[in-house]
């Protein structure tokens, strides 16, 4: 297999005296989708934050493309194509979704005082982009407020693709999601893999991993439990990974194996 | 080309009507009021409300709170209020005028004085807002109280005991910048017109309206730069972003702490700049400069479609607001109604547009 875009070595991470992470080690290669599973509290937010700048790891090892790297901040994250998209989207519902997509990135035409919006690109743009997700808009300029949960998703996804992300962090993109927006979003999660993009895919559903991903880390209690690839592990081997075991099989057998 | 027809279309979505598009768009409700109070004249108000004299005699009271109203509306959309407007259009007068009278300063120093006075107002309000986190309602309901002081404190350190500063005119003199905001613009026009027969005049053959007042210039002006900004501009998309959620803007990159500092200068220059013009009007100022303007540039800019909340507006809707404010506070002289209905009529009017500005808001973000 290709290189890792991605490789995080033994991260730790203390808070105070509290250890959320005790040595995780996780890595991305391009084009495959690498879901990170957990229950509450395994330390998945935590690990994707270091991932992401905004926690510092307090040991451990980060490299980018063969190359060791610190983040300092979220931003320094994103200059070396590390793009996340958290559940609570950084999206403004009475916003139109070409003002979305270009927030603080806006493309501009013409210079000193004549420097403007350049808007026909940006509608063009967004529209496709848009369109290559599978989202026909109403048009440029209707308000992200009017789009559903899966289709704001798609809309930051598309965002942090088209801004040249090379790892793409989806946390939890699905948890709050009905049937279908959420095929919708894991069929976005298979294009944009198809791209070349390695996608970190947090989630703590069995179903929605087991759907996309290509290899499956559990984590518990701020350690890995193992990585597996995609056949070498059913459902329930993952499910009872994820539980850490015990009571989940009792559980299981009493509910009939809907959990 | 099927698969192409297939991307395009979505059964799902109907093609929105003109109508429907025009719904959406912030300042309707303005147009629609503006449209409205017309009418409503043109059957109540003696005809001669709507000559040219008529038109300039209204516009020019709208001119001077829709230059306050294209600030406050910006400020809105991002987020923000100032309550400290009226009081600063007060303040910079103050400054203003003693630069002048007191300090003998030439008139282009005295007006950079009371820019600089009013933006050093603004900036403070600002710094306050961001650092402490406290509502700009309450930081600037402060300095709507502290600067109306300040004034009056001041006003009699100036004139040595009198509450109006007098002479202004005079000590200005007439010069080029003094044109540019006070008096009557395009003179030699409106001689020509009446001329030509083409406007009224008195029966000496001087025209009835001289020019036309240099407020109108800047309402116009201040509402264009003010719209070019908020719709073409990366900062008017940092505006909106910074109005509908802070957070969510700066976590994408965008400086929302800078846009909201310039956001509070930007709206105290535009206090400034009613100050100078209203002062070289007067040929004199007073402490009572500028009262309740700041809530009157509030309840135009919401007229104008900006939401209470931020994130939303225009400032072309704040243009028609004013130019509703002034024809009511005009027209009512050319009919047989009390004038003091005036201020039933601004709270009615506030409340109208509240209500509309929130089924727009529910139109826009599909919320049910």
């Amino acid at each position: 297999m290709s290189t890792p875009i991605v490789e995080m070595r033994n991260i730790e991470k203390h808070f105070g005296n509290v250890i959320a992470l005790a040595g995780v080690s996780f890595d991305v290669h391009p084009g495959e989708c690498h879901c990170l599973l957990g229950d509450n509290g395994a330390g998945k937010s935590t690990f994707i934050k270091t991932m992401s700048g905004v926690h510092q790891p307090s040991a451990g090892e980060m490299v980018v493309q063969g190359k060791t790297v610190t983040f300092e901040s979220p931003r320094d994250a994103m200059a070396a194509g590390i793009a996340t998209v958290y559940q609570d989207l950084a999206m403004i519902p009475l916003m139109s979704v070409t003002r979305n997509f270009w927030m603080g990135r806006e493309p501009t035409k013409g210079s000193g005082l004549f420097k403007r919006l350049d808007i026909e690109m940006a509608n063009e743009t967004t529209m496709a982009e848009m369109r290559k997700m599978g989202i026909n808009l109403r048009g440029p300029d209707q308000a992200v407020g009017t789009l559903s949960g899966g289709e704001r998703q798609t809309v930051a996804i598309a965002r942090a693709v088209y801004f040249g992300a090379k790892v793409l962090i989806l946390d939890e993109p699905t948890s709050a999601l009905g049937v279908r927006q959420t095929s919708n979003v894991l069929a976005t999660v298979d294009k944009v893999r198809k791209e070349g993009i390695g996608v970190v895919f947090i989630t703590h559903n069995v179903r929605h991993a087991m759907a996309v991903g290509d290899r499956f880390t559990v984590l518990n209690r701020g350690r890995t439990l193992g990585t597996a690839k995609k056949g070498e592990i059913n459902p329930e081997e993952l499910q009872e990974l994820m539980a850490g075991g015990q009571e989940l099989a009792e559980l299981e057998g009493s509910l009939g194996g809907t959990v | 080309m099927t698969q192409n027809e297939q991307m395009m279309g979505d059964e799902r979505i109907r093609e929105e009507t003109f109508f429907a598009r025009l719904m959406k768009r912030p300042e309707l409700g303005a147009i629609a009021g503006v449209v409205l109070v017309t009418v409503f004249f043109l059957i109540v108000a003696d005809e001669s409300m709507f000559t040219l004299a008529g038109v300039m005699n209204f516009m020019q009271p709208a001119a001077q709170l829709g230059i306050l109203a294209a600030g406050a509306a910006l400020l809105m959309i991002g987020g923000e209020f100032d309550l400290s407007l009226g009081s600063m259009v007060a303040f910079s007068g103050l400054v203003f005028g003693a630069c002048i009278t007191a300090l003998n300063m030439p008139v282009f120093i005295a007006i950079l004085c009371a820019f600089a006075a009013a933006a050093a107002g603004g900036l403070i309000n600002a710094q306050i807002v961001l650092r402490t986190g406290l509502p700009s309602f309450i930081v600037t309901l402060a300095f709507l109280f502290i600067l109306r002081g300040a004034t009056l404190v001041g006003l009699k350190v100036a004139t040595e005991g009198s509450t109006q500063l007098r002479g202004v005119r005079d000590a200005a003199g007439d010069g080029f910048v003094v044109n540019l905001f006070s008096g009557d613009a395009f003179p030699g026009l409106f001689v020509w017109l009446a001329e030509k027969g083409l406007i009224d005049t008195f029966k000496n053959g001087t025209p009835k309206v001289s020019g036309i007042p240099v407020e109108i210039f800047w309402f116009v002006i201040v509402t264009a730069i003010a719209t070019w900004v908020l719709l073409r501009t990366p900062v008017g998309n940092w505006i909106f972003a910074a109005g509908g959620d802070s957070n969510a803007a700066s976590n994408s990159g965008v400086p929302v702490k800078k846009v909201k500092t310039g956001l509070f200068i930007a709206t105290a220059c535009c206090a400034a700049l009613v100050a100078v013009i209203t002062v070289l009007d007067a040929g004199s100022t007073d402490a009572r400069r500028g009262f309740q303007k700041e809530f009157e540039a509030i309840i135009a800019a919401v007229i104008g479609g900006c939401l209470l909340t931020g994130g939303y507006g225009s400032a072309i809707g704040a243009f028609f607001g004013s130019i509703i404010f002034g024809m009511v506070l005009i027209g009512l002289s050319y009919t047989n109604i009390d004038q003091d209905w005036y201020l039933v009529f601004l709270g009615g009017m506030l409340l109208v547009a509240v209500l509309f500005n929130n089924m727009i808001r529910k139109r826009v973000t599909g919320e049910r």
